[in-house]
């Protein structure tokens, strides 16, 4: 039966290691929006390999469009590996700077709500507060929960970083075995869809 | 069969074919980024280049009359890359362009987005403003390399002169392997003049660039298992399969497993249409056969297509009964828009030579017989003694008798080029020349030219829409410099018929803006020095074809057509291919 599956929409968690070259993160950027993939967040930065650096995309879709992303990443020159860790046990992490406003009424309060989420203060004024918060992104969100009514005066998110937990890589870990869903590379010889 | 006048050629000769050149430098000989880049493109084999030169582009041009190259002054960028464009179609080897930075560079857009649509090989080599004034908005500066990154299968900003030839070779190495496509070389100025050695690599790796060729043994299997159990399979053959050079082991397959072929528009001369088991075009202007026995078909094998639209239809109604099996060499295309049962991922001629020995030998008389009762032979028979004014479809007609089914023809996009896609009658590969993916308007004629010159041995036509010709008439100029032998068949119905045809049966005729008068075509070709006829009647249509035959140089002929004839059948926008509409005038004479 020739027609495309509705399958359900749901947020993955892809790994992308790419040549570290100029332009690079507009050619990844530049595709996802050309193909209507919806981004929920992007972060990129260096990895153990020289030369080599990684991404992690969150983006929402379907497998079946998830599984069009990694081939469509796949014909960028520059990608070398696309992973999709979604379903493997792994840490995931993102780090918050926010700046609260605090007056002496309220200082003590937000210092133990800094101290519940585990958020290390990083700078104080008479007004504010300037704290660190790494976690889940769940769990940032609690924290920005607890201190809206607080006034948040100023707030960056990095977007997640992950990677999975045990001895298996982002890259093929030699014996074959992938540490996440198949959107590997179609090379010679190997089967366009996950069996 | 015209004699064909001999190109205007460059003084030096162009190197013979293959990837050694004859005349290219010594290696480690100290040359300009602009010999540079002409020793590279010989190094490559190329012969013909498209182009137009301006500032950023001075020090290559300064370069080019001492190399081999035969450059092609084209009148406006654009067509230089369609003109590649229709070089490489074909030639099967790799077309070049090259233009200045700025607005030269800005022109080549649609030409590039029409290769990578149409999987074409191609490589475009831009000037840039010279290093120090890059992101100073420079006197015709353009960020060309992040403008084409949706449009190239992929581009460089050379940095230094050392670089040049490898990135070149780099280049042509991405446009014809894999699935073929555009890719994009843009040279600061300063690199143009800066020196380095020569050095040529023999070999290009990139551990992000790795097509697969040969498919899997087990899909191939797969794939072969069903075709030798489906009871009424049918093969939809797509560009992919000229792509591959793989046209002798397609006809093998058909003819082996027994199995009708549908054409997508690109599909159309894989496979002879005049062979028992062709049904013709398939999609939105489809025969009625081909969607008919799309729709009972039982396998679908579909071999180097990417299910565009326009050949699918509405997709939830695409081939309702059939299980399918998709060969391509894009992974990205399985699954994309029609789920695939058995995904072959390679070469189309690697996976036939694979899949041949699998499928058993086979006739499936019932079901060619059922899909002959669905052929539309009173629609024929009608259009054979439909009097009146010459008929699109039968000037088309008069073409492929004239020239023995022999001749290229190229066309614009719109009713003449689906009248070409359906009357013509392909039976060679790399004779039916149009763009598909993106339907560019002005395309018949740059790409006939550069047709021509790929193909001097050949007869060729352009068959093109009074509308679509005014955009690209001006070349007209470069194909009498040229001293081209090619023929322009201008089917002015004074309209743009095309849309003119939508506006009629999806807009209640409400004719807005298709009207479009054009100059006395004739008058035209004798202002740019090569000859015009006009025809008014049918009886006229077959001499002026022989007349312009028989005249050496281009020649424009223009046929005065009913200017509301329709293009049927037509699949409405957003209906499936069982939907389509007919000829009300037909369908009651066939009753
Ligand atoms: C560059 C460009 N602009 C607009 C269109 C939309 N379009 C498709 S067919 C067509 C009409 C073409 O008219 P003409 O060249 O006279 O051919 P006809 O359909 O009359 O045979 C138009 C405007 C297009 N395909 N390409
Ligand atoms: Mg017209």
């Amino acid at each position: 039966m020739a027609n495309t599956s509705p399958s359900q929409v749901t947020q993955h968690l892809l790994v992308v290691l790419v040549e570290d070259h100029p332009g690079v993160l507009n050619r990844v950027v530049s595709l996802m929006r050309r193909r209507s993939f919806n981004i929920d967040s992007i972060t990129v930065g260096h990895s153990e390999q020289p030369g080599v650096s990684r991404m992690t995309i969150v983006v929402n879709g379907a497998d079946d469009e998830v599984e069009q992303v990694g081939k469509q990443l796949y014909k960028l020159l520059e990608v070398l590996k696309v992973t999709d860790i979604t379903d493997q046990p792994c840490v995931a992490r993102e780090l918050a700077l926010i700046k609260v406003a605090a007056k002496s009424q309220t200082r003590a309060e937000i210092l133990q709500i800094a101290q519940i989420y585990g958020a290390r203060v990083l700078d104080a004024s008479p007004n504010s507060l300037l704290m660190e918060a790494t976690g889940g992104e769940d769990k940032i969100d609690a924290l920005l929960g607890m201190l809206r009514g607080f006034g948040i005066r100023e707030l960056v998110r990095t977007g997640r970083i992950a990677m999975v937990r045990g001895p298996q890589t982002a890259q093929t870990d030699g014996t074959g075995r992938r540490s996440g869903r198949s959107l590997e590379r179609i090379t010679e010889g190997t089967v366009a869809v996950a069996e | 069969m015209a004699v064909a006048a001999t190109p205007r050629r460059a003084p030096s000769p162009p190197p013979a074919a293959g990837r050694a050149a004859t005349a290219h430098p010594a290696e480690g000989q100290v040359l300009s980024g602009s010999q540079l880049t002409c020793a590279a493109l010989e190094a490559e084999g190329v012969s013909t280049v498209f182009g137009y030169p301006g500032g950023a582009v001075i020090p290559l041009y300064d370069a080019l009359p001492g190399s081999s190259l035969h450059h092609v002054l084209v009148r406006f960028e654009q067509w230089a890359v369609l003109a590649a464009d229709g070089y490489a179609r074909a030639t099967g080897e790799v077309g070049v362009c090259m233009a200045t930075s700025g607005p030269g560079a800005t022109n080549l857009v649609t030409g590039l987005a029409n290769a990578l649509l149409d999987s074409v090989p191609l490589v475009a080599i831009t000037g840039q403003v010279p290093q120090p004034m890059i992101g100073r908005d420079a006197f015709q500066e353009v960020d060309i390399t992040g403008i084409t990154l949706p449009v190239t299968k992929h581009n460089y900003l050379v940095q230094r002169a050392e670089d040049i030839a490898p990135t070149i070779k780099e280049a042509f190495y991405l446009a014809r392997s894999g699935r073929p496509g555009p890719v994009l070389v843009d040279i600061p100025k300063n690199v143009f003049l800066a020196r380095a050695p020569f050095h040529y690599p023999e070999t290009v790796a990139r551990r992000g660039y790795q097509p697969s060729h040969i498919p899997n043994q087990r899909q191939v299997r797969l794939a072969a298992e069903a075709i030798n159990r489906a009871e009424r399979p049918l093969i939809m053959a797509g560009h992919g399969i000229m792509l591959a050079g793989a046209t002798d082991l397609f006809r093998e397959f058909v003819e082996r497993s027994g199995i009708p072929v549908i054409f997508t528009l690109l599909g159309l001369g894989a496979f002879p249409e005049s062979h028992p088991l062709s049904l013709g075009m398939m999609g939105m202007h489809g025969h009625r056969e081909a969607n008919a026995a799309l729709e009972r078909c039982d396998l679908l094998v579909n071999i180097g297509a990417r299910f565009d639209d326009r050949a699918t239809g509405r997709i939830d109604g695409f081939a309702p009964n059939a299980k399918v099996v998709h060969v391509d060499i894009d992974p990205a295309e399985i699954g994309k828009n029609v789920v695939t049962d058995v995904p072959v991922v390679g070469d189309a001629g690697e996976a036939l030579r694979l899949l041949i020995p699998e499928v058993t030998p086979r006739r499936h008389e019932e079901w060619v017989a059922w899909i002959d009762t669905q052929r539309n032979r009173a629609l024929h028979a009608a259009l054979e003694d439909r009097p009146q004014t010459p008929e699109p479809y039968a000037i088309i007609r008069a073409i492929a008798e004239a020239t023995d089914g022999q001749a290229i023809v190229t066309t614009d996009v719109g009713q003449h080029q689906m009248w070409s896609a359906q009357h013509f009658g392909y039976d060679h590969p790399d004779r039916w020349i149009s763009s598909g993916g993106l339907g560019t308007m002005g395309y018949g004629l740059p790409a006939a030219i550069g047709a021509k010159i790929g193909r001097p041995d050949l007869e060729v036509w352009a068959v093109v829409g009074d509308g679509g010709f005014q955009m690209s008439l001006n070349e007209l100029a470069t194909a009498a410099q040229e001293g081209l032998d090619l023929n322009v068949a201008v089917i002015n119905n004074g309209y743009l018929g095309m849309v003119r045809q939508w506006q009629d049966l999806f807009h209640a005729k409400n004719y807005s803006e298709v009207a479009i008068s054009g100059p006395d075509f004739v008058k035209l070709a004798e202002a740019y020095g090569v000859t015009g006829i006009r025809v008014r009647r049918d009886d006229e249509i077959l001499p002026a074809i022989e007349r312009a035959r028989s005249i050496p140089g281009p020649v424009v002929v223009e046929f005065v057509v009913e200017p509301e004839a329709n293009v049927y059948p037509i699949v409405p926008p957003g209906a499936s291919n069982s939907e389509a509409m007919h000829d009300r005038w037909v369908d009651e004479a066939s009753v």
